[in-house]
């Protein structure tokens, strides 16, 4: 009951959030100097041209009308136009928005495991070698900013060894073989700083677990290692685990703008860049919208799982 | 807690040899790595521009991405300038900007936090509301909003780094402030009648000290990393000044050739922000060496 009406707050503390965001990008975004209409029209356009524009695009509407209009249209489906190609922004987003989440989709299938494979191993070894040399090349992994870890990655696996191809084109016969061929260098990259940010937490976690008098309890009974870790510890702490992946996975979000930019993909990450270069504002606002959505679910799935883990709130 | 911290600067002018040794020695192997690492880049970025050997924007090679050589010793880039004053020019830029950035970020949250945790009350409630929405939007897209609104002079990338950075450390100073709020010295010091400034100066911040030193070494490695990923973008810092990430960017021509104008700006910044954090982690309070209970 209590975890029903926990989880019940954060849902509506997570919509609040969102809510603010919106307010604050849009205001952000009011404040870019000359509006619309002029930018659309460009210099030589005389004052009347851009006066009619303004008032066919609403622009002559205080802010917070526009604002209104705007959040109505995000929530109806209809974000706007895009002011560079004209078309409207669900469309564009709409035809992106699956390739993104493919990559991403991809990304979390092979972080995962590898990382919670790091994490629970370096967690069982704590503070043996193979934890340190662990921690030693996850922290390192972790200060490697994405685009340099593309530009290497195309480097040797495209230009020396000619492996793979440099950039991403989405093969049209969906065989696995092509399909692998085609994302291996993107999803390597994203997995680089997932998996070793995963791996972190993950060995956080568990070793968190490892500290619990339960263990001892179980250890002092003569279990073998591997029946603790895998009868006692990893139930326990799979509420963490969860926590650790969703939270991970956020830095998926920061990693595919660059992704999808290096390896001229086409998701709504590299759309956004091009908004930000086209000053495309419309479009700019809604993928930002898209983002801090997805980052918003990916907190709450953390939340939640770590209050279902609590055993003192689900109890009572 | 106090006991061990290895790079306290009080405590330098006494013997501060006999001092920096035993700091030295109680870091780890990976954390000497990190503090030289460190040292060199913080020593690149304040005097690589008297190590210069060329001018930086400068046409000084006979060809573009020329290989190492004795006139040249990281070779030539895309436009036949030495690549090496280039990265001594760029380390600046990079550093300088997380540096400040970074400053400006950490400092804004610890005093923010410190007024909201003592003050406490509805602009408590307010400052926190606000930081928890500026936290939720993912730094990049972050990052990508403002430049689109604001443009992405060197002042403006400082503002943003320090804005997009600024929530993180309101949270743990304020979380460090609250707590330390509730300590008996604090109450006592409070009883014994001290003015809210005083408290705050002489009581809570010097115990913060610390812990947001590390965070602020957090926070520059967070600040290279979005900044020169924004100029890799082409949307961090604009030429003709060139940060690390935009030389790794201007030179992508030069991948085909695997020339030192490309790998050797991006070396730098993985050598960089590689350092800082093998450091950072070998420092006491970070938990490295917590073990058991």
């Amino acid at each position: 009951m209590r975890v029903g009406l926990l989880i019940l707050k954060r849902l509506g503390a997570a919509l609040l959030t969102l809510w603010l965001v919106s307010l604050l990008v849009f205001i952000l975004s009011s404040m870019l100097p000359g509006d619309a209409a002029s930018e659309m029209l460009g210099q030589s356009a005389t004052p009347e041209a851009v006066a009619a524009l303004r008032l066919k695009l609403g622009l002559d509407q205080p802010l917070y009308v526009r604002y209104f209009q705007w959040l109505f249209g995000l929530m109806s489906g209809h974000p706007g136009q895009s002011m560079i190609s004209g078309l409207p922004v669900a469309e564009i987003i709409g035809t992106r928005l699956p390739k993104s989440l493919f990559l991403a989709g991809l990304t979390a299938l092979v972080s995962v495991p590898v990382a919670l494979t790091i994490g629970i191993v370096s967690a069982i070894y704590r503070n043996s070698f193979i934890d340190r040399a662990l921690n030693v090349m996850t922290l390192s992994m972790v200060a490697v900013p994405e685009f340099l870890v593309a530009t290497l990655s195309v480097l040797v696996f495209a230009v020396s060894l000619r492996w793979l191809p440099a950039l991403t084109i989405i093969p049209d016969v969906a065989d696995p073989a092509s399909i692998a061929r085609a994302y291996a260098l993107p999803v390597m990259t994203l997995c680089f700083v997932v998996v070793a940010q995963m791996a972190r937490m993950t060995r956080a976690a568990v070793a968190d677990q490892l500290d619990q008098p339960y263990v001892e309890m179980a250890v002092l009974k003569g279990l073998t290692k591997p029946r603790v870790i895998l009868r006692h510890v990893l139930p326990n702490a799979t509420g963490p685990i969860v926590n650790a992946v969703a939270l991970s996975l956020s830095y998926l979000l920061g990693g595919v703008v660059i992704v999808e930019t290096v390896f001229n993909y086409p998701g709504v990450a590299s759309l956004i860049v091009d908004a930000v270069t086209s000053r495309d504002m419309p479009l700019l606002l809604a993928c930002t919208m898209v983002f801090c959505t997805a980052y918003m679910v990916l907190v709450l799935i953390a939340d939640v799982a770590a209050i279902l883990a609590n055993p003192r709130l689900a109890r009572s | 807690m106090r006991k061990s911290y290895s790079l306290d600067a009080e405590a330098l002018p006494q013997d501060g040899l006999a001092v920096a040794e035993r700091a030295w020695k109680s870091l780890s192997i990976s954390g000497r790595v990190g503090l030289v690492l460190v040292i060199f880049w913080l020593f690149i970025a304040v005097f690589g521009a008297f190590l210069s050997p060329y001018s930086p924007s400068a046409f000084v090679a006979d060809d573009v991405f020329l290989p190492m050589s004795a006139a040249h010793w990281l070779g030539s880039d895309y436009l036949g300038r030495d690549t090496l004053s280039r990265v001594l020019s760029g380390t600046r830029y990079t550093v300088g900007l997380a540096f400040f950035g970074a400053l400006l970020a950490s400092a804004t949250g610890t005093f923010l936090a410190l007024y909201a945790a003592v003050s406490q009350g509805v602009l408590d409630e307010v400052i926190s509301r606000l930081m928890d929405t500026l936290i939720s939007i993912p730094s990049k897209i972050f990052a990508l909003v403002l430049v689109a609104v604001f443009g992405a002079s060197l002042p403006l990338l400082l503002l943003t780094a320090a804005i997009i950075y600024l929530p993180g450390s309101y949270r743990i100073a304020r979380a460090l402030a609250v707590n330390l709020n509730s300590m008996d010295y604090v109450e006592v010091a409070r009883v014994r009648g001290e003015r809210k400034l005083y408290i705050v100066f002489h009581e809570i911040l010097p115990n913060m000290l610390n812990p947001m030193m590390a965070d602020f070494g957090l926070r520059f490695v967070f600040v290279v990393l979005l900044l020169s990923g924004m100029s890799f973008l082409g949307l961090g810092v604009q030429p003709p000044a060139a940060d690390l990430g935009s030389l790794v960017r201007e030179n992508m021509s030069g991948l085909q050739d695997i020339a030192p104008a490309i790998l050797a700006p991006a070396i730098a910044i993985a050598t960089l922000t590689i350092g800082v954090n093998l450091l950072i982690d070998a420092l006491p309070q970070s938990g490295n060496g917590k073990g058991g209970h």
